[in-house]
């Protein structure tokens, strides 16, 4: 039998048993490998350190397009204001021109800027999305400055409001160099990205993550070796907003441009 | 979310230039934060004021003594207010006091201002007036009598010996109470300098600049309600003493004018990432309330008056009313230092990339009205305070039957 002929034989094989075959195993080697990189979080019930984890989130830039996606599944999923003012996680696209002008605007928004195309521009140098959300620091100011402590860090590593506790001075909003906090109307308390602890917490990836069709956003414990997050790290070049403030944040990411605050 | 709310913050989005991160479209800190900062100043101020009679012993201040630490304690009640009115839940305020947290500078709020409050002012108060309540209660009809018998705390020791302690135990509390004062607002000033995300606040200078301005706002304060106090009893001046107060005054708005130099020609010389948005900060939003208002009319031109004043041996008529003007410009000029810090640094995006706009409302809880409120409320405290309280010239009264 030459080449040809075991190619031939092999059709059947090759063309259709592995498509299904290997997709399908393929997604559950996935969803398998996304639990673990949730943190392995087991099922309510039984025994969960915090301790054990370290929630982080990576973002490939060069891997968002920019689809709105994640910001309309996390205004869903957590109950934010569906307008202009409030995200826990919003799109910046930057445009950057080749005498050095640079032009940002927040895509996730209904103003008329958010909504046009790119511009017919020949003079266009780079452009890029960069997905934005709370940074979860190592070192929260916001934290350090709730006069209450209704803000705080857990020890899984993720930055949360006490709604039952928040004063609503917004002492924490002022102190976050990243605008991730907002007011919440309704309940009249500070409020901002949970990494969906509730999500999380049960084995679940966050919203955003969840939802991304191009895998840009990266979910995963900082303490477990198999994690997705860590291999991301391990991959790539990556770099945190405003290092210089030394807030330490847990949110990674690769292929970011200078340009970006 | 309420269709007026959202309506005026869309109208705020059209009025955003450059790019600001979404959620900063908001102006969190409204015009009752930059009433607050005012009004604690005027305390330390008018309470230093009211410390150079004590502790340093300048004798021509004198006649403002009491007026000075009135107008401190009437500040101070008040003082609190704007920031409860503030928060979106006021009804939890006494978490602030009864579970602080310790890392968080606005958590020593409850501790500053008990302290000042308790331990300085109202124990300054009480001792300076012990003596004057006794003779009170024995003169004041019934309802008022009793008011004085508590207020006296139900002593009645009138003897030379007794008010000898009540000088040595208000000289001990001034001592104390200088640094408290200093602490009162240069805290006020950490709470905005200690903030690292925000660079226009962001500065070890800011709780000196504070001070300075503090006491330069409480002098002219204690100067003005002293000339329109004389000018209501159709008593007169007392020359020395105004002169000897605007001298203070004057070289206390040398000081701050100063220090608020060398902050802006520190971060201009340094230059730092910022300095571009903060450069067009000053020029598209702050022009107006900061170089006319705070830096011409609120510090040059009543430095100017001060000197033509002191230098040109000008007749008592015309110094009082050139220091008469000098210390409403003067007001004027703190309170927009106060709003340039305050608003202004809520007006450009921490991306350095954009400008806001804040837009005061009328009525509202936050508005101007409220903030006008709380600006009347420590006079009409004031005024109480002067009339059941016998301001010095009529403790002489008091004094000399007795």
């Amino acid at each position: 039998m030459n080449k040809r002929e075991f190619l031939k034989s092999m059709q059947g094989l090759i063309l259709f048993f592995p498509a299904a075959g290997v997709l399908s195993a393929l997604g559950v080697d996935v969803s398998a490998q996304e639990t673990s990189g949730a943190g392995a979080a087991p099922p309510p019930g039984a025994g969960y350190n915090p301790k054990d984890h370290l929630y982080g989130m990576g973002i490939e830039i060069d891997k968002c397009i920019g689809c709105n996606r994640c910001v309309e599944a996390c205004k869903a999923e957590n109950d934010v204001p569906q307008d202009d003012a409030h995200y826990r996680t919003w799109v910046e696209r930057y445009v950057i021109k080749k005498d050095g002008e640079v032009s940002v605007v927040n895509i996730s928004g209904s103003a008329a800027a958010a909504r046009e195309g790119m511009p017919e521009d020949t003079d266009i140098l780079r452009t890029f999305f960069v997905p934005k959300l709370c940074n979860q620091c190592v070192n929260p100011p916001c934290v350090q400055v709730c006069p209450v402590g209704a803000t705080f860090s857990t020890e899984d590593g993720v930055v949360l409001v006490d709604a039952n506790r928040c004063i609503g001075c917004s002492y924490c909003i002022q102190a976050c160099p990243y605008g991730a906090r907002y007011m919440n109307p309704r309940t009249k308390t500070a409020d901002k990205c949970t990494f969906c602890y509730h999500r999380v917490r049960q084995g679940l990836l966050p919203a955003c993550v969840e939802v991304c069709p191009t895998q840009a956003r990266v979910f995963g414990d900082l303490r477990s070796k198999a994690s997705r997050l860590v291999r991301f790290a391990r991959m790539n070049k990556i770099h945190v907003l405003k290092p210089a403030l030394n807030t330490e944040p847990k949110v990674y990411y690769a292929q970011l441009d200078g340009e970006v605050r | 979310m309420n269709p007026e709310s959202t309506a005026r913050l869309s109208e705020m989005l059209t009025q955003v230039t450059g790019f600001i991160y979404p959620n900063e479209i908001e102006i969190h800190w409204s015009i009752l934060i930059v009433v607050y900062p005012y009004i604690t100043g005027l305390v330390a101020g008018a309470f230093i004021l009211a410390s150079l009679e004590n502790v340093f012993n300048v004798e021509e201040v004198r006649p403002t003594y009491r007026l000075a630490l009135l107008t401190a304690l009437s500040f101070m009640v008040v003082a609190p207010l704007p920031l409860l009115m503030h928060l979106g839940h006021p009804e939890r305020f006494y978490e602030i006091l009864l579970a602080p947290n310790l890392t968080s500078a606005m958590a020593m709020f409850g501790f500053v201002y008990g302290w000042y409050l308790m331990g300085v002012l109202l124990l300054e108060v009480w001792f300076e007036f012990r003596r004057d309540l006794i003779i009170l209660a024995q003169r004041a009809p019934a309802p008022m009598r009793w008011v004085y018998r508590a207020a006296s705390l139900y002593s009645n020791d009138v003897s030379a010996a007794g008010r000898a302690f009540d000088d040595q135990a208000i000289r001990i509390i001034t001592i104390v109470g200088i640094p408290s004062a200093f602490l009162l607002h240069g805290y006020v000033g950490f709470i905005f300098g200690s903030v690292k995300a925000n660079p226009w606040w962001s500065s070890v200078l800011i709780p000196i600049v504070f001070l300075m301005s503090a006491i330069v706002s409480g002098i002219a304060l204690v100067i003005f309600l002293y000339m329109i106090l004389a000018a209501l009893r159709k008593e007169p001046v007392d020359m020395r003493c105004l002169d000897t107060m605007t001298s203070y005054l004057f070289y206390a708005v040398i000081v701050d004018f100063t220090l608020e130099a060398l902050d802006f020609t520190h971060r201009l010389y340094e230059s730092e990432e910022s300095v571009r948005i903060l450069g067009t900060l000053i020029r598209q939003k702050l022009f107006m309330s900061l170089i006319v208002l705070q830096v011409l009319l609120g510090m040059l031109v009543p430095l100017a008056i001060l000197i033509v004043a002191k230098w040109r041996k000008l007749g008592d008529d015309g110094r009082r009313l050139l220091y008469f003007t000098a210390v409403i410009l003067i007001q004027l000029g703190i309170f927009s230092t106060r709003w340039n810090i305050v608003i202004g640094g809520q007006l450009f995006s921490k991306s350095f990339r954009g400008l806001m706009a804040y837009k005061m409302e009328i009525l509202g809880i936050e508005g101007f009205l409220t903030a006008l409120g709380l600006l009347v409320l420590p006079f009409v405290v004031l005024a109480v305070l002067i009339k059941v309280l016998p301001t010095r010239p009529l403790v002489e009264e008091v004094h000399t039957p007795a």
